[in-house]
């Protein structure tokens, strides 16, 4: 059945993937600030994506969390507007502003009309150089960050991810939330917001992506605007984590009817020569973006599911390869056997030769359409920079995808896979489910 | 820092945006299907999506969560395609596929590259009639359905505490029963269940197509001949004609209590009109009405109250969903500060209201929001797949074309009065759910 419709179709698929269409300029402002632009001027306003390397995992001994406080409070009030002044002052104009911090990063999200593009960056630029941190916005969003770490600790997803990264990680920063404990939060001070500040917003960590209706000479002039007066240096980076995790299962007793499991061990490098083999392996086994095996397995052929994947998470000091489910407690330990089984099939590199052409064909054809608005192409420029590649990697990925060969992900599957070293960590109260170590 | 407060609000918090300024072609087939193209050039892409004029609302009582269930085992056989065939297919071609569906609609939908438009009109065609279920089917994808009501509804008290609410809320109409189903329905379901709706509702003429992005208006009805426009009407589909509410004469308040809640909150819910088609007026004004009371964090009139100067809310919001084929809700929420109780929370939420009541609404905050919402059309533009989803969700919520272009202007018009009227209107605690959600059965909590 599938032979037949396929062979209707014959005709459209050789068509091959649509190339994608960015064309990237790199920039240099006049005071030396980089970025990667995609100029698009049928719509009149930009998007302006800004992360500085080091994130929460900048956090000093004893304050975590405060890198993250500090993120959530750039956006209350900065220059000689309060909270309020400045929330005004940034909705007058529709722009757009978003902080988030993350384990590896902070990111800015900046999105802007035309008509007032230069009242909006400067409103940026008050803002990442000269927050207020007022006691009353700190008190504030305090109060909102304790809010969220206590609505973490009774939500199992979140329990099973804390209880998998101090695994994982032991005494570095990843092992713990970057929100911090209700502890931690509870004792920083407006002293280490700015000094999170200054240690974390600085120009030698700095990567700009831009796209939409801006010029190359305005994105320059941007760039100095936003970020010629941040400290030129910043706090050093974190050592490499030492991933910690042995074989076993970890159980976490919690009363929900559904339990739910992260399981995984070290994983490789994105600079490994195997990486792409690695990636392609991955995509065939638990990638998201097709009905992968486990999906099938799990979900399709047994409903133990709503929904199952795996990943290579690639943080700058370390490097995992992960999943996550979630079955009902007494489904859990059957799914547990079934993600088992397959970790151990494919760790035999029992891969065939249709399943990659078939993963090839999705991944080369789907890398295009990920380049769908201004938004989402700063931020990937971002990223592609933050990894070392060059803009000309966008054009030469699918041809690295296309000379993977079967030999390659089968030997990787092999390095990669390592049945003895999975560790599951599973939060519930699943039956038939123990601690093994 | 709204991580927590967005568990609690529905994800329809931001203002509809408005959609027109996109280059939109619509016709009608012969047989009935309602055809809407948006183009977009600038990437050599394509969404294509079919939305049917049925969801969970539509159900026969009893049969609690088969749209949703019948959504699931849409990607099984069907005449021409084996199962799985259709998203493996899509897969392959470097497309993502999946479906949803909501009270008033149901909808599928593919992403790929432009030149592979055909081949997923012809995949989805073949479902539209020709749905082939076995009972093999059944009982896996049960299962699935089962999981996902799990992790969606039974592992997180918030959405336990929205279907009471819910229910509570409507007293006759379908809206109070949970799309994804009653937990003790679900697991009844049957293969001739599922049949029986496809069969009832699914059909060209209960139809909407809509293709968003690099594609030429007189190609997309070219190929929707072609594909659709042999399938003949469906006989069985008839007006949707639901139940109506009674005059609702009595407030409700409930009380619930998970230990695996965190914060303890308080949410209300008025019953409020929703757009029809030709009058929008009061649904643009109780819009507006939302984003003055509790849109911004920072200078909302329950911001500049609650959380701001003597702080009693951790988080406070207010919400309303206009598009909806019958009577929708106005939500508004607090998270009491610790040490607050509820009934300390719920009560400075309503001297909030009745303060801004009698101040009326700030002309400048009025002005900054419709300075959002007249740039949402040019920012919306960016985002074709979210223009393609606002005329879908629109066209299945008895809305036409028209009315989608009549949106904006609607929301401008509103003036400073009409906010507070329609508020004086639909704040009557009659029509009202008040909910409290709290760790355990005290109504102290945190004194």
């Amino acid at each position: 059945m599938i032979r037949l419709v396929l062979g209707a179709f014959a005709a459209l698929m050789l068509t091959g993937p649509v190339q994608a269409a960015v064309d990237i300029q790199e920039v240099t402002s006049p005071q030396g600030f980089e970025a990667w632009l995609v100029e698009e001027h049928s719509i009149p306003f930009g998007a302006i994506e800004i992360r500085f390397k080091g994130g929460a995992s900048l956090d000093p001994e004893g304050k975590r969390g405060v890198i993250n406080l500090m993120t959530a409070l750039i956006e209350e009030g900065a220059g000689d507007m309060d909270a309020r002044g400045f929330s005004e002052a940034r909705d007058n104009l529709a722009a757009s502003f978003t902080f988030e911090a993350y384990d590896d990063a902070v990111s800015v999200s900046a999105r802007f009309l035309t008509e007032n593009r230069d009242e909006a960056i400067a409103l940026l630029r008050e803002a990442l150089v000269n927050p207020r941190f007022d006691e009353d916005a700190i008190e504030r969003v305090r109060a909102q960050v304790l809010s969220n770490i206590r609505s973490d600790a009774t939500d199992p997803n979140s329990i099973a991810g804390r209880a998998f990264d101090q695994l994982a990680f032991g005494d570095h920063p990843y092992a713990t939330s970057r929100d911090g404990t209700v502890e931690s939060v509870a004792t920083l001070t407006r002293d280490d917001i700015l000094a999170a500040h200054q240690a974390v917003l600085a120009q030698d960590r700095v990567y700009v992506g831009a796209a939409g209706d801006i010029t190359a000479q305005e994105l320059g002039q941007i760039m100095d605007t936003l970020l010629g007066d941040l400290p030129e240096t910043g706090a050093p980076m974190p050592g490499p984590a030492e991933v910690g995790l042995t074989g076993g299962t970890t159980l976490v007793a919690f009363d929900t009817p559904q339990s739910g499991a992260i399981f995984g061990h070290e994983g490789i490098d994105r600079d490994d020569p195997d990486f792409f083999p690695a990636f392609l392996a991955n995509e065939i086994f638990g990638g998201s973006g097709r009905q992968s095996r486990l999906s099938d397995e799990v979900r399709e052929k047994r409903g133990l599911t709503y929904g199952v994947g795996t990943y290579l998470a690639n943080y700058d000091h370390a490097d995992l390869v992960i999943g996550q489910f979630a079955s009902a407690n007494d489904r859990m330990a059957q799914a547990i056997d079934v993600v088992r089984g397959e970790w151990a099939r494919i760790a035999n590199g029992a891969v065939t030769q249709e399943e990659l052409d078939e993963i090839k064909t999705y991944l080369t054809g789907a890398y295009p359409l990920r380049f769908d608005g201004n938004g989402p192409i700063a931020r990937i420029m971002v990223g592609m920079q933050m990894e070392g590649l060059t803009p000309d990697y966008i054009t030469t990925r699918n041809d690295k995808v296309n000379a993977v060969t079967l030999d390659d992900v089968k030997r990787v599957a092999k390095r990669l896979y390592r049945p003895d070293a999975l560790r599951f960590v599973v939060v519930g109260r699943p039956d038939g489910v123990e601690n093994v170590n | 820092m709204r991580q927590f407060f967005a568990a609690i609000v529905p994800a329809f918090m931001a203002i509809a945006l408005p959609v027109q300024a996109a280059e939109v072609t619509d016709f009608t087939l012969d047989n009935g299907l309602d055809v809407v193209v948006i183009e977009d050039h600038r990437a050599p892409a394509v969404v294509h999506m079919v939305w049917y004029r049925v969801g969970s609302a539509d159900e026969p009582p009893g049969k609690s969560g088969i749209a949703h269930f019948l959504e699931h085992l849409m990607f099984k056989a069907t005449d021409e395609l084996a199962s799985g065939e259709l998203s493996e297919t899509v897969a392959r071609n470097g497309g993502s596929d999946n479906a949803f569906t909501s009270y008033d609609y149901t909808g599928y939908f593919q992403r790929i590259a432009a030149d592979r438009l055909e081949l997923v009109m012809r995949m989805e065609a073949s479902r539209m009639d020709g749905l082939a279920l076995v009972e093999d089917d059944i009982e896996t994808e049960r299962n699935v359905v089962i999981e996902e009501r799990n992790q969606r509804i039974e592992n997180d008290p918030g959405a336990l505490f929205s279907e009471q609410r819910y229910a509570a809320q409507y007293l006759n109409h379908p809206y109070g029963t949970p799309v994804i189903g009653w937990k003790h329905e679900a697991h009844t379901l049957t293969l001739e269940d599922a049949v029986s709706f496809y069969e009832q509702h699914y059909g060209p003429n209960n139809a909407i197509l809509v293709v968003a992005g690099d594609v030429e208006p007189d190609e997309v009805r070219r190929l929707a001949e072609t594909y659709y426009g042999v399938i003949p009407p469906n006989p069985n589909v008839k007006p949707r004609e639901r139940v109506a509410e009674p005059p609702q004469l009595a407030e409700r308040r409930l009380v619930f209590s998970d230990p695996r809640v965190s914060d303890p909150y308080v949410v209300r819910t008025y019953l409020a009109p929703e757009r029809d088609a030709g009058a929008q007026e009061d649904a643009a004004a109780l819009t507006l009405l939302a984003q003055v009371l509790g849109g911004s964090p920072q200078t909302s009139v329950f911001a500049e109250k609650l959380n701001f100067g003597p702080p009693r809310a951790i988080y406070s919001g207010a919400w309303y969903q206009g598009r909806s084929l019958d009577d929708t809700t106005f939500g508004m929420a607090i998270v009491p500060r610790e040490g607050m109780s509820l009934e300390e929370a719920e009560a400075a939420m309503d001297q909030a209201i009745a303060e801004f009541l009698e101040e009326g609404v700030d002309a400048e905050d009025l002005a900054r929001i419709k300075m959002q919402i007249r740039s949402s059309e040019i920012y919306s533009l960016d985002d074709i797949s979210n223009v393609a989803n606002r005329y879908g969700s629109a066209l299945t919520s008895g809305l036409t074309i028209e009315d989608i272009d009549a949106w904006i202007p609607a929301l401008d018009a509103v003036t400073e009065e009409d906010i507070i009227a329609v508020a004086r209107k639909v704040f009557d605690r009659r029509n009202a759910v008040t909910g409290y959600i709290m760790p355990q059965m005290e109504t102290e909590v945190g004194q």
